[in-house]
């Protein structure tokens, strides 16, 4: 997987995740997604910017553009320094949350994307990498 | 050694004071840089008025402190001057060179008065140099409060008019949504719409939100909110506007709104709403 381009923006109040989410759409519009797809990614991208300002104390996101031979994607990688997470299986149930909220974000992230990978270290922070893929036309 | 040096330094400005004036404003108009926003006009005013109110202020001794009363009328000056350029949309630095520029003039008038090298001429100059500097920042500083006063206004306004609750029909009203739901927003929407539901006596209330951009689970919670508010307050709310793309993503998402009434469009939503109050529509053909 090689990346053609890629732009970083730091996570550090509301405004920044509607910042995250506009950076999304223009790349997912860029990518010829469809509406669907492209609802989707950009929801899946103000999850996971929610939970790094929320959970994370802040963090920066990372959008990628990634290409292989058979098709192209979007990587959105969301890194924060936080205090971690200790169960990360307990994490991506749903319905579970340790805030205000209704703990779908990063199961529903899950589903909302292709590729989920996620690593958590207490106290060091978490890195949530999504990808979404499209055909190469 | 301030109010040593003060004394002579306002005799060299009142001497002077018409042609530090003439090439100051030559200077200012010639800077290819210079807003066009502002008129010349103006200009020559505020930097006549700028030098007189300079030179009252520098008589009375105080040279350091721009805080002090004596500075008083030049702060209000300034202030004044900020505002009315901001509005016109110049930029603050545009602003704040305003002052910066009367250095050369001045400085101009100073040296050769005094003599190359002379110690008591370049102490004047490095006092004026701090004092033009302080009443810049001054101006920039009042420049930016004038423009986050702007925006914050504007802020307001545009949350109250985003949210306006229509009454639709007896016992209807309803909320179109546009723009991005935080907990500002929702907060306000609820605020109104709760309102409205009281003073109409209205049954049903219509949220429509084809114009919000995103649906995540934290808008998904904030209607949710606002829905059982609604019921406690005796009405039913029906949500409208669910495009497609929002529905599939809702449901990956795995928010429960199963207790929710919603529809596709703001028309099904009214209709809805008017078969529950007992209204029944006929459509006449022969008279379209």
């Amino acid at each position: 997987m090689a990346v053609k381009s890629q732009e970083e923006r730091s996570i550090a109040n509301e405004d920044d995740i509607l910042d995250v989410r506009n950076s999304v759409k223009r790349v997912t519009a860029l990518l010829n997604f469809s509406l669907v797809n492209q609802t989707k990614i950009i929801s899946a991208a103000s999850e996971l910017a929610r939970n790094t300002l929320e959970h994370g104390k802040g963090g920066k996101s990372i959008i990628q553009l990634v290409t292989e031979p058979e098709r192209i994607g979007i990587r959105l990688i969301f890194e924060d320094t936080g205090p971690g997470i200790p169960d990360l299986a307990r994490a991506l149930e749903d319905g579970y949350s340790t805030g205000r909220g209704m703990g779908l974000g990063l199961g529903g992230a899950k589903r909302l994307m292709d590729d989920f990978d996620i690593e958590s270290k207490e106290n060091e922070g978490t890195r949530v990498t999504v990808t979404k893929w499209t055909e190469k036309n | 050694m301030t109010r040593e040096t003060a004394v002579p330094l306002h005799e060299m400005i009142s001497g002077a004071k018409e042609e530090i004036l003439t090439e100051w404003i030559k200077n200012q108009l010639s800077d290819k840089s210079r807003s066009k926003g502002v008129p010349e006009a103006s200009l020559r005013n505020s930097s006549s008025e700028f030098i007189r109110l300079f030179e009252e202020a520098i008589t009375k001794g105080n040279v350091d402190d721009i805080e002090k009363p004596e500075w008083e009328e030049m702060r209000h000056m300034l202030a004044e001057l900020s505002a009315t350029r901001a509005s016109q949309g110049s930029t603050p630095s545009d602003t704040a060179k305003f002052i910066f520029s009367l250095k050369e003039p001045l400085f101009a008038r100073l040296t050769p008065e005094k003599g190359q090298g002379n110690t008591e001429a370049s102490a004047a100059v490095w006092q004026l140099s701090l004092l033009l500097d302080k009443l810049g920042l001054y101006t920039a500083e009042t420049f930016q409060r004038t423009r986050e006063a702007i925006i914050r206004r504007q802020q307001k306004e545009m949350l109250e008019m985003s949210t306006p609750v229509i009454k639709v029909w007896d016992g209807v009203v309803a909320v179109p949504l546009i723009g991005t739901l935080d907990s500002a927003r929702t907060q306000i929407v609820m605020e109104t719409l709760l309102q409205k539901i009281v003073d109409t006596g209205s049954r049903i209330a219509i949220l429509d939100i084809t114009g919000v951009p995103t649906v995540d689970t934290q808008t998904a919670q904030h209607l949710m909110k606002t829905v059982s508010a609604t019921r406690l307050m005796g009405a039913e709310c029906i949500i409208s506007g669910i495009r497609p793309q929002i529905a599939q993503t809702i449901v990956h998402l795995g928010i429960d709104i199963n207790d929710i009434v919603t529809k596709a469009t703001m028309a099904d939503a009214i209709k809805e709403a008017l078969a529950r109050g007992g209204w029944s529509f006929e459509r006449h053909l022969e008279s379209v």
